[in-house]
């Protein structure tokens, strides 16, 4: 699967894309843990501007990335969040426990 | 009931097909005009009621899936996901934010995405048997 990161002062962004659901989140899990562990950030930024649609699963990619963030003491902050996503995120408080930031339109 | 419209779907376990039950509901409930929130919300739901089934119903083959939508009067959008896997032997402990046995990858959301993003729903299992969610959507009228 294709996403683009980028490590730049400590600050660790992930891009996410498309639709995030169990078939695809399963991936992203990994790939995010991967990222923290080899690199460590002070935060990690997942970025949901080119995300079209996520259910649940897409809630517990954000609570891997969390926890391993919680890990190394680091902090992990959502931008570019649309409504559907963030529809989900309110729905199950996530947006209570990381600062999120919605996207501009 | 009377029914408007209706569509049936069946399709095995594979969780590719978790996109493709999605877009189908949401091309079928296109006709009754919903806001673009109102398909967020059925597409979200359907994809957490098909999710399900794949990850427990299911956990070590590939089972069959039905789905059917019905449109009903005073624009209602009717929506059953039914498969004959395993069953779930306390609904409320599933029911309940967070619970889970599907390990880390899994939120234990399912339930409650779905009963907020629904006008109603309702689970029946049998273990051993299989699962059934009903769940509904009324769709405002626009001007």
């Amino acid at each position: 699967m294709q996403f683009t990161s980028y490590l730049e002062n400590g600050r660790l962004t992930v891009a996410l894309n498309g639709e995030i659901d169990h078939h695809r989140a399963k991936h992203y899990i990994k790939a995010i843990a991967g990222k923290i562990e080899a690199y460590t950030p002070e935060v990690c930024i997942l970025n949901f501007e080119d995300v079209t649609f996520i259910d649940s699963s897409g809630i517990a990619v954000v609570i891997n990335a969390l926890r391993a963030m919680t890990q190394i003491e680091g902090r992990l902050m959502l931008t570019g969040m649309s409504e559907q996503p963030m529809r989900v995120f309110r729905a199950s408080g996530i947006d209570k426990l990381v600062d999120i930031k919605e996207a501009v339109s | 009931m009377k029914f408007e419209n209706y569509m049936i779907l069946e399709f095995p376990s594979r969780s590719s097909n978790e996109a493709f039950a999605r877009s189908a509901v949401a091309c079928f409930a296109a006709q009754m005009d919903p806001t673009l929130e109102e398909l967020g919300d059925i597409k979200t739901a359907v994809s957490e009621a098909v999710t399900n089934c794949i990850v427990h119903a299911y956990p070590n083959r590939i089972g069959q899936i039905m789905l059917r939508c019905r449109i009903l009067k005073d624009n209602v959008f009717d929506i059953v996901v039914k498969d004959k896997g395993i069953g779930i032997s306390d609904i409320e402990q599933a029911r309940r934010p967070m619970y889970t046995t599907g390990g880390n990858d899994r939120s234990g959301m399912g339930f409650t995405i779905m009963e907020s993003f629904m006008t109603s729903f309702e689970v029946t299992s049998m273990p051993g048997k299989g699962t059934t969610v009903h769940m509904r959507r009324r769709i405002q009228k626009r001007q």
